[in-house]
């Protein structure tokens, strides 16, 4: 008897909380309108695609789709760790990667420290001025305008080379010379906008902590190693676990511009060979297959770097 | 921070001035280099070698890159895009934005993790190529604007920005019952303009460089925008590299031609950059830190 009771009381509640959650729905329905396009839009362009990637464990054909293709199970993955292309892709995109971390990474924080030592506003505000604006420039420009200066025929860097009396260098063209043109354009044009981030931790930093640290003698090296550094540590690593989660992600547009068939052996990297081999060749299913293996490790260095970053007492990413 | 007036301390500060001074120069050079390569003949161009401001200016390359329809063209197409799309992102970001930033919204949370769900982890090239396919946006500039319509991060901005309006302000509005839609284009986007403002120039500027977008998407030359034509006239003329994609093997343009073509398709940003420059930095701490 007693237990009924407790199952219809609890009918009674559920109902209730049922209604009452009716009528909030409801009664927010114009939030839900808004909503609606914003959620369209995260599902057709960004869920549906996830969906698709199950193309990667079939042989995709365009006119049969994805619901009439045959199933072919893990065959798209074996190919691609047999495939000795995809070892020197892998490879290409993991020295980008690594140079990308060692030559890029640290420049934004040492300029940020050098700036935050700069009294004179004026300086400070021109010089953000000037360094922020690459960032804003397409690829296609910034590849442009370094093209139109290293080119052989007529670029003012060769032309200065020949001045000084040494042979020309193809730059352009040159296996020897992608990375170092690639990484020295991500540093021209992302050096300046990695600033903000610091700069904004940095000016959070309490003042007094710096009168302190000249009390006890402290010189501005000394502060910056002591002080400004700690201080920002938690920036430093948050960007460092979402740079580490974007191992593969060296940008297509970049590399792409850059490629040729000259440099293709140290310039195809996992972007750009998807697009050749998917788009160009019709090899739709294997190169999803590249893809998915791509974003997949991606979210796996992610979590695990995160992990890491909070053992060491981090705050990590989420 | 104190003036520090001991030797190593006033060192210091002249080394990091210099060095500070030379990365700016480095930045700048390369724009300037270009300005005044396309305002200068190209004989000219040829002789002096060194030159950074022209002494004998010319108009000659930009006759000659407007002598043609092709550039009037792209730029049109570019214009476009970026006007419609930014209108179509703004629009539907404020409206989600909206939705989100509102705390008695039942499964906001779940909305809200599939946003950022798809910064970690997203289907691809080839799935993405495959949709719009599928929607028949292949060579249309609907394909241009509506795959990357929402910028998730831009998305993450706006929200954090309205959930700083004080809620009272539209409590009470509701009392003198106003409509969610009244709230929203009365009160909420009145006072987010600086958001609204830096958060169109974001979308105005990624339309205006789209370039990804065109290559995937648009196989008719005739609807290129201006980035892909650029690509065309200095990369691969420049890389040399005619087997691949150039049809006809055509002498390559003359450097202040190609550099005026550079100024063209740069100009657009040259010019709301100053409106940009004034508020991004507080909007992209925002976007970065809170998440």
């Amino acid at each position: 008897m007693q237990e009924v009771n407790v199952a219809q009381a609890g009918r009674v509640v559920a109902r209730k909380q049922s209604s009452e959650l009716g009528r909030r729905l409801w009664k927010n329905k114009w939030i839900y309108v808004m909503l609606l396009p914003g959620v369209l839009y995260f599902l057709i362009f960004k869920y549906i695609p996830m969906y698709g990637l199950i193309i990667s464990f079939q042989n995709y054909k365009p006119f049969k789709g994805i619901s009439g293709s045959e199933w072919v199970g893990l065959e798209h993955f074996q190919r691609l760790f047999t495939e000795p292309d995809f070892f020197t892709i892998l490879s290409n995109t993991l020295i980008l990667f690594v140079m990308n971390l060692v030559f890029y990474f640290p420049i934004p924080i040492i300029m940020a420290l050098m700036l935050n030592e700069v009294k004179s506003d004026f300086f400070k505000k021109t010089f953000q001025t000037i360094v922020y604006l690459p960032h804003f420039m397409s690829w296609v420009i910034i590849v442009s305008i370094s093209f139109v200066m290293f080119t052989m025929d007529g670029g003012i860097i060769n032309d200065i080379i020949e001045y000084f009396g040494f042979e020309k260098i193809n730059f352009l063209l040159a296996p020897e010379w992608f990375r170092p043109m690639y990484i020295l354009q991500v540093i021209w044009r992302e050096a300046g906008w990695g600033t903000i981030i610091y700069l904004a931790a940095i000016a959070s930093i309490d003042p007094q902590l710096y009168e302190a640290a000249r009390m006890d003698g402290a010189g501005r090296l000394r502060q910056m190693w002591h002080i400004t550094l700690p201080a920002i540590r938690s920036v430093i690593i948050v960007l460092l676990i979402l740079k580490i989660g974007a191992v593969l992600e060296l940008g297509f547009e970049h590399v792409y511009l850059l490629l040729n068939s000259m440099n293709r052996n140290v310039a195809e990297i996992i972007d750009t060979y998807v697009y050749t081999a998917g788009l160009k060749q019709g090899q739709f299913s294997y190169s999803a297959a590249i893809g998915l293996f791509k974003s997949f490790i991606g979210l796996a260095l992610v979590m695990l770097v995160n992990r890491i970053a909070k053992k060491m007492g981090e705050e990590g990413v989420y | 921070m104190v003036e520090d007036k001991t030797v190593g301390g006033r060192m210091f500060g002249i080394i990091n001035y210099l060095l500070l001074t030379v990365i700016g120069l480095i930045t700048v050079i390369p724009f300037v280099h270009v300005v005044a390569g396309s305002f200068t003949t190209s004989a000219e161009m040829a002789a002096k070698k060194f030159v950074i401001i022209p002494t004998d200016w010319s108009m000659e390359a930009y006759r000659f890159i407007f002598s043609t329809n092709t550039i009037f063209k792209a730029m049109g197409v570019s214009i476009g895009t970026t006007l419609v799309g930014t209108i179509i992102s703004m629009f539907i970001t404020a409206l989600m934005a909206y939705g989100l930033s509102r705390r008695d919204v039942d499964g906001r949370k779940v909305i809200m993790f599939m946003v950022v769900f798809t910064m970690l982890f997203h289907g691809g090239l080839v799935p993405t190529f495959l949709v719009v396919k599928e929607l028949g946006m292949i060579d249309t500039y609907a394909a241009l604007i509506l795959p990357s319509a929402i910028s998730a991060f831009n998305l993450i901005i706006l929200k954090n920005f309205f959930q700083n309006i004080p809620e009272g302000l539209e409590e009470s509005a509701k009392i003198d019952g106003c409509s969610d839609f009244g709230i929203l284009f009365r009160i909420v986007l009145p006072l987010s303009m600086p958001a609204i403002a830096t958060i169109s120039l974001f979308y105005a500027v990624t339309y205006w460089n789209t370039y990804l977008s065109a290559i995937l998407y648009l196989n008719e030359s005739a609807k290129w925008p201006i980035q892909v034509l650029l690509r065309q006239i200095v990369v691969l003329a420049s890389g040399m590299d005619h087997s691949v994609d150039l049809d006809s093997v055509t002498p390559p343009p003359a450097q202040s031609i190609k550099m005026a073509v550079i100024v063209v398709a740069t100009l657009p940003i040259l010019a709301v950059y100053p409106f940009l420059q004034k508020h991004f930095a507080k909007g992209a701490m925002i976007g970065s830190i809170k998440g």
